[in-house]
């Protein structure tokens, strides 16, 4: 990677995307055995600095950062000082110099990881672990390495998959992120929401729109499920869950109109019932748990590839 | 003879002619071809004299926000910018919706004795929006107020908005819209299109701000009152003043700097010195705008002059303050933007910054460089290239957008009633007293 | 730069390293090649054929020892290779390590480490092409093709003709 943060999936060129997939896949051959544990990161220490509630994406950055026997200082803004109004910028420059090397950060406020890696407030590698409604990389990341694995012989290059994000995309990073690195990657990606749900300006995005789901289903080759928050319901984006879940929700008659080999995806986590139905959710198309597993090696990937020192070896130093 | 009085030699004016300008008893006394006298002679090396620009639109943060901006600092930075009037905004703490407030802004600016000061007058008590401030008091109080404004919220209710326009015609008052539909920008972060949809910023409708223009110039058209539109930023916003204009009705609009030369992509950065209210909009928006301030369907550039300290603005894109400083780079972007493209000539932008903003406040005192006028007057170098830099500005605040850009055109000297307050581009030391 | 082996004598020391495998193992019977990417496993294959011509095939896997590294923050990350091993695995097989060069012998630790994560083997025993010297660690060869004395700012390259497309050793300075 040329960049020495992750923040958006802009910063990734399709070499290096398909480099942090590979990468992910020698892990886990690597950890598939009895290597649970890999030396590579001994004696240097990770953050995760998350300003906002998501304990899945926390302990799965934990666990690729301890599998890489990294030191992990967990850093949660809720209780601390920054419920108290201290700032992000003092809150990053006081855990590096508690010895920080690398920044996981989450937050609320688009922008926030970009900010913290240029702002030149703390000299740390970032890792944006969701910023806002703008970006989520890693899931993105985890996501292509899972459709991946389904689709063997889209090994480098995602030409001729159809993969459809179905939900609230105007207020979603992982949408955001994966339009960007699925696009990247050659793939066709279709936008699946009612209006009220798609940001003004999509329209020029590299991907397709669409407000039916029924239409697309059967020229899916995965379909992504978003997470539905109850509160864009009292913000009006719909009348009633109900109605949501009638024409957007992947319930068990939409089950049945999906091609056999396509595959079920959600970020988690799910609301059962609403954005996607138990069937759907535990059925045997459905991947939900293979991204999870899938999510802790393409961040340790993530780390590893980051972490690494300068391009040129020191002097006197012998390999 | 006041000690103040002076020649200035060697200027041009703005249609072209060299002239020395003399300047008895705060008045310009004489404006010829060749003058000699006494008097103690400044040499204008050929740059240009332009009468003092006036500002409709500044924060000036006192009372209550010292840390950003005093009456003083703010007035330090007017001068530094060729201003020699400035209207101060009316929302400090307390909100300048009483006498007693706005006569103590106005006395802070007698005090500094740098600039004219004048006051504006907030719509509704406490800039809530909920019932009508003493209009007429701040009218008929020491600061004399013509200007009343919300501005940094909309007056958004209807009725209340056509009780004001109507209540200030019997002093001859104005209103100035911050037209910004409060439901259409609930936590609105930057210009709603592409760039808000790739950052994931919630967006700000240009229609927003259009709806309430539109509504706006019917109502104070329907009660006969004066509509004054702050800071346009769309293209369908200056369509919308075009139309009025054309129908005969009273409305006046202005325009910042920045929406004149910056736009939204630059939020890829993130950096919150660019999030202001309004928005940046896109380019397309910039060059209705500079179409529109060409013709004269905006009639005035206004700075909107937005001080904050470095703590709200180092900090991620939410949660910064919005604004930007803007008084001693306005000129200069006005330059580039209007007449670097040949968009506008130098007589034209005297209107738009100096005389046609004096008219709308009523500052008599402003706007004319003639015989006679009030000496309130400033030289211009219109090539000299200059970068900004924001640790040098005289603003308490440096939260430029231009910072590190360089600009043309730069103010050598400012006159406030006679007084010699800014030379070679540093204050004196000098004031008026 | 100077030519210190050429592909005769590659070959060479390849098959004397077989027959000196066979003879202290008394055998082939659990001995297994491991390959350290990216010449150890090209050379690890070469012995392997060769042995398989003088007695028998044994099992010869790949050990990508890159996550083991104490060097990544001093050097850029590399991509990761496959690591194959033989399906019969590791338990109480004899190890042979293959390398081209061993130098500070940091490689060599690394490896040691993957394999003490991946099972118990009866022994690890190290063959490599060249060494060089100036070991950093108490780690030596059991099987050297040749010996080549270097002073520690000499860089030496081996080029196999399945990657480079050429046999031959050379020492630069």
């Amino acid at each position: 990677m040329h960049s020495p943060h992750l923040l958006s999936i802009n910063d990734l060129s399709k070499v290096e995307i398909l480099e942090i997939l590979d990468t992910a896949r020698e892990l886990a051959r690597i950890t598939d055995g009895s290597m649970k544990k890999l030396p590579t990161l001994r004696g240097r220490t990770v953050v995760n600095l998350f300003f906002e509630d998501s304990t899945r994406t926390r302990l799965s950055f934990e666990a690729a950062a301890k599998r890489l026997s990294a030191d992990v200082i967990n850093f949660s803004a809720k209780g601390s000082s920054v419920s108290k109004g201290e700032s992000l910028k003092d809150t990053a420059q006081t855990l590096e110099a508690m010895g920080a090397e690398l920044i996981i950060i989450r937050h609320s406020s688009s922008g926030a990881a970009q900010r913290l890696a240029e702002s030149g407030w703390v000299k740390s590698h970032i890792v944006n672990a969701g910023d806002g409604m703008h970006e989520h990389p890693t899931q993105a990341l985890l996501d292509a390495f899972t459709i991946r694995n389904h689709f063997p012989e889209h090994d480098r290059d995602f030409t001729g998959l159809r993969i459809g994000i179905v939900g609230d995309i105007l207020h979603s990073r992982v949408a955001r992120s994966n339009a960007l690195l699925l696009t990247a990657l050659g793939a066709k990606v279709v936008f699946i929401a009612p209006p009220t749900l798609l940001p003004v300006g999509v329209e020029k995005w590299p991907v397709e729109i669409s407000y039916n789901l029924d239409q697309e289903l059967s020229t899916l080759d995965a379909v992504m499920m978003l997470r539905v928050q109850s509160e864009r319901m009292s913000d009006a984006f719909f009348p009633t869950e109900r109605e949501y879940a009638r024409d957007f929700g992947l319930g068990t008659q939409r089950l049945k109109a999906l091609k056999p080999q396509a595959i079920i995806m959600h970020p988690g986590p799910m609301n059962r019932g609403l954005e996607i139905s138990a069937a759907s959710a535990d059925s045997p198309q459905s991947v939900i748990l293979e991204q999870v597993a899938n999510g802790v090696l393409v961040r340790m990937a993530v780390l590893y590839l980051l972490m690494g020192g300068a391009s040129v070896p020191t002097e006197g130093v012998l390999v | 003879m006041s000690s103040h009085d002076f020649l200035l030699k060697n200027v041009l004016l703005s249609e072209g002619a060299r002239v020395d300008i003399e300047v008895r008893n705060q008045k310009i006394s004489q404006i010829s071809g060749e003058l000699n006298s006494e008097l103690p002679v400044i040499d204008g090396k050929g740059f240009m004299a332009l009468p003092g620009l006036v500002d409709l639109h500044t924060h000036l943060r006192e009372p209550g926000k010292e840390n950003s901006e005093t009456v003083l600092s703010g007035s330090q930075a007017a001068i530094k910018g060729g201003y020699t009037a400035v209207s101060a905004m009316a929302n400090t703490f307390p909100v300048a919706d009483t006498a007693g407030v706005v006569e103590q802004v106005a006395r802070l600016g007698t005090e500094a004795g740098l600039c004219d000061v004048f006051p504006i007058g907030a719509v509704t008590v406490g800039l809530a929006g909920e019932r009508l401030a003493e209009l007429s008091a701040m009218a008929q109080s020491q600061a004399k107020v013509r200007i009343f404004s919300d501005d940094g919220r909309c007056v958004s209710d209807p009725l209340l908005m056509r009780r004001a326009l109507e209540y200030v015609k019997s002093f001859g008052g104005v209103i100035a819209q911050h037209a910004q539909d409060p439901l259409l920008t609930v936590g609105s972060q930057m210009n709603e299109g592409l760039i808000s949809s790739q950052l994931g910023l919630k967006g700000w409708p240009s229609i927003a701000e259009e709806s309430i223009i539109a509504r706006d110039i019917l109502m104070a058209h329907y009660v006969q009152s004066r509509l004054h539109i702050c800071h346009l930023t769309t293209k369908g916003g200056v369509e919308l003043v075009r139309w009025a204009k054309s129908q005969g009705m009273s409305v006046t609009a202005e325009v910042t700097p920045h929406h004149l030369l910056l736009t939204d992509d630059l939020a890829t950065s993130y950096d919150p010195v660019f999030k202001v209210n309004p928005p940046l909009r896109t380019q397309e928006d910039v060059l209705a705008l500079r179409a529109g301030l060409a013709d004269g369907t905006i009639d005035v550039v206004a700075t909107d002059h937005a001080p904050h300290p470095s703590e709200d603005k180092d900090c991620e894109w939410n949660s910064a303050a919005f604004g930007m400083i803007g008084l001693e780079t306005s000129l200069s972007v006005v330059c580039e933007s209007m007449i670097e493209t040949g968009l506008m000539d130098w007589p034209t932008l005297i209107k738009r910054m100096s005389t046609t903003p004096a008219l709308i406040g009523g500052y008599r005192e402003h706007g004319r460089l003639e015989v006679g006028a009030t000496a309130n007057l400033i030289v211009v170098n219109p090539t000299a290239k200059w970068t900004v830099d924001k640790s040098k500005v005289f603003s308490r605040s440096s939260n430029t957008p231009f910072h590190g850009r360089t600009l043309t055109s730069e103010i050598v000297h400012t006159f406030y009633k006679g007084v010699h307050v800014l030379e070679n581009g540093e204050l004196t030391g000098l004031k008026y007293e | 730069m100077s030519i210190v082996l050429e592909q005769s004598e590659i070959d060479r020391s390849l098959k004397r390293i077989a027959h000196e495998i066979i003879e202290r193992n008394h055998g082939l019977d659990s001995v297994i090649l491991l390959g350290i990417p990216t010449r150890g496993v090209t050379l690890a294959q070469r012995i392997g054929s060769f042995l398989s011509a003088i007695d028998s095939p044994v099992p010869v896997g790949t050990l990508d020892i890159t996550m083991f590294r104490d060097d990544l923050r001093i050097r850029p990350p590399r991509p990761l290779v496959a690591t194959s091993i033989p399906s019969e695995g590791l338990e109480g097989k004899d190890v042979i390590l293959v390398d081209d060069v061993l130098f500070s012998g940091r490689t060599i630790r690394a490896a040691l480490d993957a394999i003490g994560e991946l099972g118990r083997p009866k022994s690890v025993q190290l063959a490599v092409l060249i060494d060089r010297g100036h070991r950093q660690l108490p780690i030596r060869a059991d099987y050297v093709g040749k010996n080549i004395p270097t002073n520690a700012k000499e860089s030496v390259k081996v080029q196999l003709r399945e990657i480079d497309g050429e046999d031959q050793v050379e020492v630069s300075h």
